[in-house]
């Protein structure tokens, strides 16, 4: 069988949920080899983590010559790692950085891309993905018709499974031009940890418009989302207003999340919002405007003052938790 | 400096977006207009070169597209861009990103045949496609440096510094051009044209380019040999409105509440 190379997800080393996702639709098309490319004394320890899901191989890429860039000499190593295992795939998370070391990638390797997959399947002409395009009102099923399939998958996209594989470490020594190095990261400010889910895995996400009215008042959002052990959103208009920072925000230039339950609160529902949760499995608003464009979507609406809702049901919710 | 913004044409997202009979989006029998994360694009180019006053500066928009994509240039120039140039050749239609990336670097190479060119500034993703791959892509093309999704851009002399919100973490990035940049729409409010501006773009030069005149064979480009294929679409069937209650003294905090209990999500 033939490799299929998973870029691993990692924040220092500690790997994401979304690789466990991506080795399990790699086993669906061939023998999974994680990717780590990081400190080459994290290898062991991350090795340990993808092998509970099947990864036969971890190649292990050092990033002393890498990490001070943006993604350029990711591509490269990629391209170096798929010219010596020639992969019979190779899937990448579906972040703005994974898309962007898989553009390059593509154009290096002249093969097809595929982006932002929710689902991939085995298919006789190789991997068949499905992508929810236009806003989600479309689902795609496409092919890589050349080269090496490049894809893109979106977190969510596979329920993560275990399956023990060999986990065999093999350091991999790449070599990054100085082309690849043009842009450099002067300054890197990581975003603090909130104690929440992380926005695109979280099963749950509580988001908050304009409704919201005010900084303080998305207490009351983070309150339910806390109660239901929910990851915040928020609309464009609640991060223009300054009350959430731009990495909570959904919809087309935002986050596309696809949770079990989206509870949008104070929130229009206008079609650049829509883009980002319209997929989710099931869907509640409250709005106290009837005529809502949201209330078209819901599985679930009240007509009400968020103010006065949200807080009530949030001691409903912790009263029955007991 | 010699800069060049890229501008999509794209169908109307508040209109009727749909596939034709080949699994390509319909382009012409729809609505379209310049793609409103490119007017982000068009936007902070001409910041660029307005905080450069003394400098002599040539700021093209630049459009692959069918014929009536020429709008979104004539929109960039109406915004202020000085010149436009439209990629305009049969046999591009149905091209993936990959190939819509080789016709926007062979355009982007004559566009400096004579006076190089420093930046290439592209929207976020187009509203249509929103792969968000071709800056990407169009950087490794060219062999240039990409910074991408910046919300705060400044240039001095030859250097780019820009700051960002990336997956994990709010970044400086620093490069030296020639560079390809995009932008996002935390950059800033785009211009409207004005009146003037309006007027103005008419006389603006306005340059059609076939796949002949940018020195590619058609054989490269278009759906035929694209490198990926769109085998079903399927429109999703739309969702079933379901219950809306009206809270009275706190029965919508109850009916939430069970609601959410009988989908145990508590
Ligand atoms: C290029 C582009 C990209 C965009 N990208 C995004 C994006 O990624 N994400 C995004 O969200 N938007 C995006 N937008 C903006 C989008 O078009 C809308 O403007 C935005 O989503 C509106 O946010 P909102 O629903 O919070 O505000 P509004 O549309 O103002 O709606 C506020 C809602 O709150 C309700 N409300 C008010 N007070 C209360 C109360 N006390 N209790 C209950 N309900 C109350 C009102 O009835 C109203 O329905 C984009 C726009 C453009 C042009
Ligand atoms: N056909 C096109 N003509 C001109 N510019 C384009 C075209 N397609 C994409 N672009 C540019 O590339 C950016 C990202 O597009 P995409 O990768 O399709 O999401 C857009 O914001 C544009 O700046």
């Amino acid at each position: 069988m033939s490799e299929v190379l998973v870029l691993v997800d990692h924040a220092d080393g500690v790997v994401k949920k979304p690789t466990y996702e991506l080795l399990t639709i790699a086993r669906r098309l061939g023998e999974p080899s994680a990717v780590f490319i990081g400190p080459a004394a994290q290898g062991a320890e991350v090795a340990e983590k993808v092998k509970k899901y099947g990864a036969e191989k971890v190649y292990v890429i050092d990033d002393a010559q890498i990490k001070g860039y943006l993604v350029a000499p990711k591509a490269e190593a990629l391209e170096q790692l798929a010219g010596s295992t020639s992969p019979a795939a190779i899937l990448i998370p579906s972040s703005y950085e994974g898309k962007e070391i898989a553009a390059r990638l593509a154009i290096k390797l002249e093969s097809g891309l595929i982006t932002d997959a929710v689902d991939v399947q085995a298919g006789e002409g190789g991997p068949v993905t499905t992508q929810s395009v236009f806003a989600g009102n479309y689902t795609v099923q496409a092919r890589v018709t050349r080269g090496t399939p490049i894809i893109t998958v979106k977190p969510n996209a596979a329920a993560p499974e275990e399956s023990e594989g060999a986990g065999t470490v093999e350091e991999f020594a790449t070599t990054v031009s100085d082309a690849a190095k043009g842009a450099q990261i002067v300054a890197s400010q990581p975003r603090q940890a909130t104690g929440r889910p992380e926005l695109t895995e979280a099963a749950i996400v509580v988001s908050g418009g304009r409704g919201v009215g005010s900084k303080e008042n998305f207490t009351v959002i983070e309150g339910l989302a806390d109660a239901l052990g929910a990851a915040v959103g928020a609309s464009r208009a609640a991060v223009d207003s300054g009350w959430m920072p731009h990495s909570f925000q959904v919809g087309q230039t935002g986050k596309t999340v696809s949770p079990q339950l989206y509870v949008a609160n104070g929130i229009s529902g206008a079609i650049q919002h829509r883009a980002g949760m319209q997929t989710s499995k099931t869907i509640v608003a409250v709005n106290k405007d009837e005529e809502a464009p949201i209330f078209e979507l819901v599985d679930f609406g009240v007509v009400g003052d968020l103010h006065t809702v949200l807080p009530a049901a949030t001691a409903k919710i912790n009263d029955r938790k007991g | 400096m010699n800069i060049v913004v890229c501008v999509k044409h794209v169908p109307d997202a508040t209109g009727d977006r749909h596939f034709e009979q080949d699994f390509t989006v319909d382009r012409v029998g729809v609505d379209g207009l310049l793609s409103e994360l490119d007017e982000y694009a068009v936007e902070q180019a001409l910041q660029i070169i307005e905080k450069r006053p003394d400098e002599e500066h040539t700021v093209t928009a630049l459009c692959v597209g069918p014929e009536k994509a020429v709008d979104a240039v004539r929109k960039a120039l109406q915004m202020g861009c000085g010149a436009g140039a439209h990629v305009l050749d049969d046999s591009i239609a149905g091209s993936d990103a990959a190939a819509t990336s080789l016709v926007l670097a062979k355009a982007v190479e004559k566009l400096g045949a004579e006076r190089p060119v420093d930046l290439v500034v592209c929207g976020m993703a187009s509203t249509d496609g929103a792969m968000s791959v071709i800056p990407a892509m169009l950087a490794e093309r060219l062999g240039l440096p990409q910074v991408t999704l910046a919300s705060v851009i400044e240039t001095q002399g030859d250097q780019v510094r820009i700051k960002r919100d990336s997956d994990a973490a709010t970044e400086v990035i620093g490069a030296t051009m020639p560079l390809v940049l995009s932008v996002t729409d935390q950059s800033g409010e785009a211009r409207y044209p004005s009146f003037k501006g309006i007027m103005a773009a008419k006389k603006k030069p306005l340059e059609i380019f076939s796949l002949a005149d940018l020195g590619l064979e058609p054989a490269l480009v278009g759906l035929s040999v694209a490198w990926s294929a769109v085998e079903d679409t399927t429109a999703r069937p739309p969702r079933t409105a379901g219950e809306v209650v009206k809270d009275e003294d706190g029965s919508g905090a109850s009916a939430l509440t069970d609601f959410l209990a009988t989908k145990k999500f508590i």
